[in-house]
């Protein structure tokens, strides 16, 4: 099933030049990550190496070869955040969690991440949540926020 | 009647409950039988007053803000939609000095339009710098882009009709126009503005900047960071190619124009020209060694216009007003206006376009208002991660390229990140080899290898283990890492942690 959906991807965006970014961006979209067998499916889309498509993929933060958790939770580490107590807050959210950045919760709710600006610096400091950016953010509104995110999550699944 | 009340779509008010107020006033109105057009524009820049509401009214647009959900109820009560007298009342939007005594070229139509309203963009002055363009020869434009003396926005500071130039003698099949939207530098968010506030303003850049080289098909590289750029940029793009402003014959002009956006995938080193074009070839965004420069060699190897978003965005009205008009701002060899965008702990953060030459005084204080915290101000990070620290003594600085080159400083993009005096410099010094460490592409030795000893060698003055020594040891390694890099990412790295070492030795010694 999974595996129909990434050749038709490939299939869909291959001859487009520099096909390979949109191409990872959509499996993911599709999958939640980039499964491993797509690497090869890749490759062989775009006649290049597996190597080259690995390397693609390890290069880009963005790009997660393991699942993530329900809701992705990114904390802004950039400098217009840690002005306004960008530092306490990723301690807080670290900590409340339970978890260190680039990890998941043991019941797969959030998955926690260090983002370098989110360009919402004059509100600073920022979190986002998915494709919403929260500015402002002290720890209560980021223990609301986490609340919010495992409920709505919760309703899905 | 209808009336028109603005609630700002811009992602920093949404990220402050925008969504939410709009949502409350459309409901109010409708419960209270009112016909109001909600309009959601983009933000003024006045970030401090966001979510900022205005209204429209015979004596003009009145302001009020910030504004919670919970404030909805007692403006409808004290009936705003007529301009009423409420606590939040602002007055008349261009009266409020912050943003009346700017000098709004490039951001003008910025928060006045709805940003997707084609009709909006025409009504304001969009398109006239293309019509013009499309009246006259390829020379006769890039000539208007250099009388203009713009310089690239993005950092570089690159004059950009020599870039142009350069182009448009290189023969090739095919060129491109490239928009680096890829806007990573933390306390910079100008780009994102233009884009979510007035993207037709940069698709008509980028048009101008097609015809004027013979490129005939762009891409804006747009960061992940910025998800409802992408929905906006893609939406404008789809009407644009409807009424015939993108397509095979632009604006009935017989040239053609291509316009895509792709998305970057959280690499802030793809910001870097070179890593941009290898990330939109599809590979990893590792920086190329120059030359060949990518007007000769750039995307797909064929000559190539890279600017930033607010270079392309500055060229309409230059072709529309001329390239004099715009040089009549600013002074010496900075020329035009600079959107200024000021954040961190800072009491009015906010965009400020002004000529060249202001000084970070009276950017920080008479604009600013001073810190948050009210402690005293003691540095500001200017342009960015790569950017120097400047010390409180120098804030006499006039935002200038060539007076921050003096200073050892650098303008950059434009962002000037506030710190009260409760910073810890020699942290700062630390984060920006760490954040080196975290994003450099890898491909060459000093930057790769050198940021991660800087953080080594910070941690150990940090612990006091052999102070002097690690201190001369981490100006050298500085010294190492700007001279022998490939690119800025290492070779600007030191810029934070020199001047930090040279304007707050103390934070070292303790």
């Amino acid at each position: 099933m999974e595996l129909q959906a990434i050749r038709e991807i490939v299939d869909t965006h291959r001859h487009r030049p520099g096909a390979m970014l949109p191409i990872l961006h959509e499996i993911q979209h599709v999958c939640g990550y980039i499964p491993d067998e797509s690497v090869a499916i890749v490759a062989d889309g775009l006649n290049v190496s597996r190597a080259e498509v690995y390397g693609v993929i390890t290069f880009y933060t963005d790009f997660r070869t393991e699942p993530p958790g329900r809701s992705i939770i990114q904390v802004c580490r950039g400098e217009a955040c840690q002005a306004k107590g960008g530092c306490e807050l990723e301690q807080h959210a670290q900590q409340s969690l339970g978890i260190e950045f680039h990890q998941t919760t043991t019941d797969n709710a959030v998955t926690l991440e260090p983002v370098f600006c989110l360009g919402n610096c004059a509100c600073s400091p920022s979190v986002r949540v998915g494709d919403d950016v929260y500015g402002r953010v002290d720890a209560e509104l980021f223990d609301e926020l986490v609340a919010e995110a495992k409920a709505a999550s919760g309703a899905r699944s | 009647m209808t009336v028109k009340v603005f609630v700002p779509g811009d992602t920093t008010a949404v990220s402050v409950g925008a969504d939410r107020v709009a949502a409350q006033i459309a409901a109010r109105a409708k419960s209270a039988g009112q016909d109001v057009t909600l309009v959601r524009n983009g933000s003024r820049g006045m970030f401090w007053l966001e979510p900022l509401v205005e209204v429209e009214t015979s004596a003009g647009r009145v302001a009020y803000g910030p504004v919670k959900p919970s404030d909805v109820a007692s403006l409808f009560a004290t009936n705003f939609l007529s301009g009423g007298s409420h606590a939040l009342r602002l007055g008349p939007i261009e009266e409020i000095p912050y943003l009346k005594n700017q000098e709004r070229l490039t951001f003008q139509r910025v928060g006045l339009i709805d940003p997707l309203s084609l009709e909006d963009y025409a009504a304001q002055g969009g398109w006239v710098g293309l019509h013009q363009a499309i009246r006259r020869e390829p020379a006769q434009i890039v000539a208007a882009v250099k009388e203009s003396g713009l310089r690239g926005r993005g950092g570089a500071a690159f004059p950009t009709g020599i870039k142009w130039q350069t182009v448009l003698d290189t023969p090739a099949d095919q060129k491109y126009i490239v928009c680096n939207a890829d806007e990573g530098d933390s306390g910079t968010f100008a780009d994102r503005m233009l884009m979510e506030g007035d993207p037709y303003c940069l698709i008509e850049g980028m048009i101008i900047a097609g015809i004027a080289v013979g490129a005939t098909l762009g891409y804006i590289y747009l960061r992940s960071e910025y998800p409802r750029c992408w929905t906006t940029l893609n939406e404008a793009i789809r009407r644009c190619q409807a009424a015939g402003w993108l397509g095979d014959n632009v604006a009935v002009s017989g040239r053609a124009f291509h316009l895509e956006v792709r998305l970057g995938a959280g690499s802030y080193i793809c910001g870097e020209e070179t890593a941009l074009l290898e990330s939109l070839e599809g590979k990893r965004g590792e920086v190329r060694a120059k030359p060949p420069l990518p007007a000769h060699v750039g995307l797909f190897g064929k000559p190539t216009i890279v600017n930033n978003v607010i270079t392309l965005a500055s060229v309409p009205l230059i072709l529309a007003r001329g390239g004099k008009f715009y040089a009549d701002f600013g002074q010496g060899r900075s020329r035009g206006t600079l959107t200024l965008q000021l954040s961190g702990n800072i009491q009015r953060p906010g965009l400020i376009e002004k000529a060249f030459g202001l000084t970070l005084h009276e950017l920080l204080y008479e604009y600013g208002g001073g810190s948050a915290s009210g402690r005293p101000l003691r540095a500001v990070q200017a342009g960015g991660p790569l950017g120097a620290y400047v010390p409180a003594h120098d804030f006499d600085l006039a935002l200038d390229y060539e007076a921050f080159a003096q200073r050892g400083a650098m303008i950059g993009h434009g962002g000037i990140v506030a710190f009260d005096e409760s910073v810890d410099m020699r942290r700062m010094a630390r984060f920006a080899m760490e954040f080196c460490a975290e994003e450099s592409c890898g491909k060459c030795t000093p930057c790769r290898i050198g940021s991660v000893r800087g953080v080594e060698v910070i941690d150990r003055i940090a612990q006091g283990e052999d102070r002097d020594a690690n201190i001369v040891l981490l100006e050298s390694l500085c010294d190492t890492m700007q001279h022998g890099s490939l690119c800025a990412m290492g070779g600007m790295t030191p810029f934070p942690v020199q001047s930090a070492l040279k304007h707050f030795p103390e934070d070292f010694e303790r």
